[in-house]
């Protein structure tokens, strides 16, 4: 490995290098905000959270844990008046007159020590009025159920989502494409079904912690494991009046973040606690129950859908209904049900299309942003009703997927051309991995054996225009630092753009470093590290980054050497001239520039090169029909193929082998990407059997390791076989689109239909567990 | 809370350290000690993200008390890298055979697990220096890891376990304890 190390990786792109953060992480020296120190000086803040899931607060009384020895202050929505969110602001930092889910905070502690602050938490007494509660996310969107948040009329919100005041709708998203109604007619099949998913929990094996520091010049700084610094120093500077240029976030390693570590969940906590200790930093850390139910979650969902189609097997029409179960607050959910109804059919092209998708205020778990935005919620049922149809006109599953998925050129369901993509390739790919269409023996005559196969597509689900930006400047010996704002979650971010920076650059992977940790006070800005955008937007950010470097040293060159631009390139950390055939190796040019003939003055300085990135072409939906010219910036699409056992003793199920393909553009680091399919199986697989569990008043029953059990390492598959397919997007870096949330979308359909084909048996509603089968067994 | 003096072998070099019987061996390291390749990630024997090694057995160090590591040697991923009797010699960044295949293998992703899956891969090693999958995919059933899969970390156990000698118990050790 280490001769790799020291190898000089030239032209990267296309290559699988080692991960540029890969030596740290094997060493134990990378650091995670719970690594970093602090001195004596720390503080630590808990949370007074509500016992219960809808309640009236009457009073707080503090007194008791401001008396306690150690307790430094307590902090209540009267101190903090202020509302944050991302796209709906409503969520109170601290419930001030009601509460709204159990776990959600109504005050906070500051105290020496981690203990003394979760004795004093105990002794803040609040008194409740506790009200009538609502968790099922199509009971709560009736007219008579018991609404959550009565001023929602008077919360800002973003201009793209619709929030119904009145009721508990926070988003309704409307798509009307043709007329099914005149459609069903023509259909010789059609299957309808209601698909339940309940929330589950994205558990990063690093819980969230942030620290913040407010200097008592005004300065404020919170550290933090983050997908979105500057995000977080948007929402919080808003929220808590901080000037922008005041508030500094940095971010150093996050141990994992699958949607849970973007946008605020729990960091303006210990931003309005360090308020109350200035000039003391204020450590707040989730504990594994809070990160369960104190951060948040993936939305439920009830979807009701009914598809058809002709003898033929030619998609005609689709009605659909999505209910997510938002949760209490809906700053980041509203857009998870509006990009699940731009996106309600899945990748298929069908002519006729009505779909509503809300989002639903529900007295349970704040829904947010987890891998996939929606779409293995949608998937989940629509996979399995495309097999029912199949089967009902007699049509392999697999074919009729390749019949009827969207292909480039397709105006697909919101008015928009479908970009250049070859789902039909990832669909074969799959099929001849898993070895389609032969049947294979069970290990034991208990056991029955199946296969499934299930397709995706998903696009950036984001505001119109996210921007990236970079700096790429030159160190004396021509080592390169690459500034951005993306963070890398283990995905390998860092790694990719190093090795785009190289390329542009001419210089070895190995020159390269990247600025970290992300610090919005040096590294230039980035809308979130989300919506699998990075190596898409980053990445173009840092293209145009290096090529303005690359230019300014050519025109130094080319000025010195008096030669034309055009007859030179940069080859292996050396100008090189194709015409004279002269050489100029990068070290110190890039800094001190070049002297004229017997050092009568100098060209150049240092090299420093910038660059943007920001799409600027996404168009408005319209209201009623969620038509428009363009919905979104593109989509990347997949197919997966499963192959497992049901242990007809137990109801246990054995996932044996997953095939994945997906049409990445280009792979900028292959490796990196067998790496994302194979992990997204794992997780994907793992979802299919996780539910956050609650009694009937809303009371957590499962937020532990030990009893919410996530896939481990005897439960991953023998074999996951992946596959890559490149099909270039248009605006992508080399052509290259993002695929780290893609890889866990169909895996629970896919699981499903598979178990479909072992036993015959269709299950509607996650999680699969085993209880569940071996009962239908029965 | 009284407090304790212990003394304990870290990676080799001896500490005396006063700690309060109800700190963790995890706190000690991470507070005490400033050690912080052990993570955190729980705090109750669940994901063993916090496993180190008490004489030579992987232990979740956030069950265990500081002062029950009186006498004895903990070996943490900072220690991975640097014990002398690890093969390490031709690698002159010093790495273990475990972390350069990790490497090689793309094995990490976040890599908060990792120093966790380390160790107790490392001791799987120790005791059988040529595991089966299946007894890679048992000794690590208690280090949850939410990005990789698995199926790299054990691609890199065993690569690990080939790289080592077949000879001298086929320990990682090379014999020379």
């Amino acid at each position: 490995m280490t001769a790799i190390r020291m190898a000089s990786t030239t032209d990267p792109v296309g290559k699988s290098v080692p991960r540029i953060d890969v030596y740290e992480k094997v060493t134990g020296a990378a650091v995670f905000a719970d690594d970093m120190q602090f001195g004596p000086g720390l503080y630590y803040g808990r949370l007074v959270r509500s016992p219960h899931a809808h309640a009236l607060i009457k009073h707080i009384d503090a007194s008791k844990a401001l008396e306690l020895p150690g307790v430094k202050a307590v902090v209540t929505g009267a101190d903090v008046n202020a509302r944050i969110g991302l796209y709906l602001i409503d969520r109170p930092v601290f419930a001030t007159d009601r509460v709204r889910v159990v776990g959600e905070p109504v005050a906070g502690v500051v105290a020496t020590s981690e203990a003394v602050a979760e004795q004093a938490v105990r002794l803040v007494e609040v008194e409740y009025e506790e009200l009538p509660a609502v968790f099922d996310p199509v009971e709560a969107a009736r007219p008579d159920a018991p609404l959550l948040h009565p001023d929602l009329g008077e919360y800002e919100v973003a201009n793209f989502i619709f929030p119904e005041p009145g009721t508990n709708i926070s988003e309704h998203f409307k798509l009307r494409k043709g007329d099914p109604a005149s459609a069903w007619p023509q259909c010789t099949a059609i299957v309808e079904g209601t698909f339940r998913l309940p929330q589950i929990q994205h558990v990063p094996i690093e819980p969230h912690v942030a620290v913040a520091l407010w200097e008592t010049a005004g300065g404020v700084t919170l550290w933090t494991c983050s997908q979105s610094p500057f995000a977080q120093r948007d929402l919080i500077s808003q929220s808590l009046g901080i000037p922008h240029g005041n508030l500094r976030v940095v971010s150093p390693y996050v141990g994992g973040g699958f949607g849970g570590k973007a946008g605020v969940s729990m960091e303006v906590y210990a931003v309005v606690l360090a308020r109350a200790v200035k000039g003391h930093p204020v450590k707040v850390r989730m504990t594994r129950e809070e990160e369960f139910i104190g951060t948040t979650t993936r939305q439920s969902l009830v979807a009701h859908t009914k598809i058809g189609c002709d003898a033929e097997g030619n998609l005609l029409a689709m009605e659909t209904e999505y209910y997510f179960g938002g949760g209490a607050y809906n700053d980041y959910g509203v857009n998870i049900a509006r990009a699940a109804g731009y996106s309600c059919t899945g990748p298929y092209r069908i002519p006729n299309v009505k779909g509503d998708s809300y989002c639903v205020y529900t007295n349970r778990p704040i829904g947010s942003a987890m891998r996939g935005f929606g779409m293995p919620e949608i998937h989940w049922g629509i996979e399995q009703i495309m097999d029912q149809l199949a089967e009902k006109i007699g049509m392999d599953p697999a074919e009729f997927r390749r019949r009827n998925c969207v292909k480039a050129g397709d105006t697909i369901l919101t008015g928009m051309e479908m970009p250049a993509v070859d789902l039909v390739a990832c669909i074969d790919k799959v099929a001849e991995a898993i070895g389609w269409g032969q049947d294979e023996e069970p290990s034991a005559p208990h056991k029955r054996r199946g296969k499934g196969v299930a397709i995706m597509w998903k696009a950036p689900a984001m505001p119109p225009n996210p921007g990236s930006s970079a700096i790429v400047r030159f160190n004396e010996d021509a080592t390169v630092n690459v500034e951005i704002g993306a963070q890398d979650l283990g995905q390998g971010a860092f790694t990719v753009v190093a090795q785009m920076a190289a390329q542009v650059l001419g210089v070895p992977y190995e020159w390269v470093r990247i600025s970290v940790p992300v610090d919005t006070k040096y590294s230039p800005y980035e809308w979130q590290t989300v919506a699998s955008r990075i190596t898409w937007s980053t990445g173009n950010a840092v293209k145009a980054a290096a090529q303005d470097a690359r230019r300014q040293i050519l025109e130094i060159v080319a000025e010195h050497w008096g030669e034309d631009i055009k007859d030179l390139d940069i080859k292996d950390g050396k100008v090189v001239s194709f015409k004279s055939e002269r050489e100029q190796p990068l070290q110190n040019m890039v800094v001190y520039g070049l002297p004229n003939e017997n050092f009568e003055g100098w060209k150049g300085g240092p090299i420093v090169g910038q660059g943007h990135f920001m799409p600027t072409y996404v168009t408005n939906l319209d209201f009623e029909t969620g038509q428009g010219t363009r919905a979104v910036v593109h989509y990347t699409v997949g197919a997966q193929a499963v192959d497992l056992e049901v242990d007809t003793e137990t109801g246990q199920v054995e996932v044996l082998k997953i095939a994945s393909a997906y049409d990445v553009g280009k792979a900028i680091n292959p490796d990196l990407v067998m790496a994302q399919i194979e992990g997204g199986a794992v997780h994907g697989m793992s979802s299919a059997f996780e539910a956050l569990r609650f009694d009937e008043s809303g009371q957590p029953l499962n937020p532990s390791l030990v009893d919410y059990r996530i896939a481990t390492s005897v439960d991953a598959p023998q074999e996951i076989h992946g596959d890559i397919v490149e099909t270039p997007l248009e605006d992508g870096p080399w052509g290259a689109r993002g695929v780290g949330e893609h890889v866990m979308v169909q895996t629970a359909p896919a699981i499903a239909n598979a178990i479909n084909d072992a036993l015959g048996i269709r299950f509607n509603d996650l999680p699969l567990s085993a209880e569940k089968i071996f009962l239908a067994l029965e | 809370m009284a407090n304790h003096t212990i003394s304990v072998t870290v990676n080799g070099g001896k500490e005396y350290l006063d700690v309060p019987s109800n700190m963790t061996l995890l706190q000690m390291l991470r507070e005490k000690l400033a050690l912080t390749g052990t993570k955190n990630g729980c705090a109750a024997g669940e994901c063993g993200a916090c496993t180190v090694l008490v004489d030579g057995e992987p232990v979740n160090s956030c069950m265990m008390l500081a002062v029950e590591a009186d006498g004895c040697e903990v070996t943490t991923v900072e220690g991975l890298a640097h014990r002398e009797t690890l093969r390490v010699s031709e690698n002159p960044k010093g790495l273990s055979a475990l972390q350069e295949a990790f490497v090689e293998h793309n094995a990490v992703q976040c890599g908060f697990c990792t120093p966790g899956v380390l160790i107790s891969a490392h001791a799987l090693l120790e005791r059988n220096p040529h595991p089966t999958d299946d007894e890679v995919r048992e000794a690590l059933v208690g280090n949850l890891c939410r990005c990789t899969g698995y199926l790299r970390i054990v691609e890199a156990v065993q690569a690990a376990a080939k790289a080592a000698p077949e000879t001298g118990a086929g320990s990682l050790e090379g014999g020379a304890q």
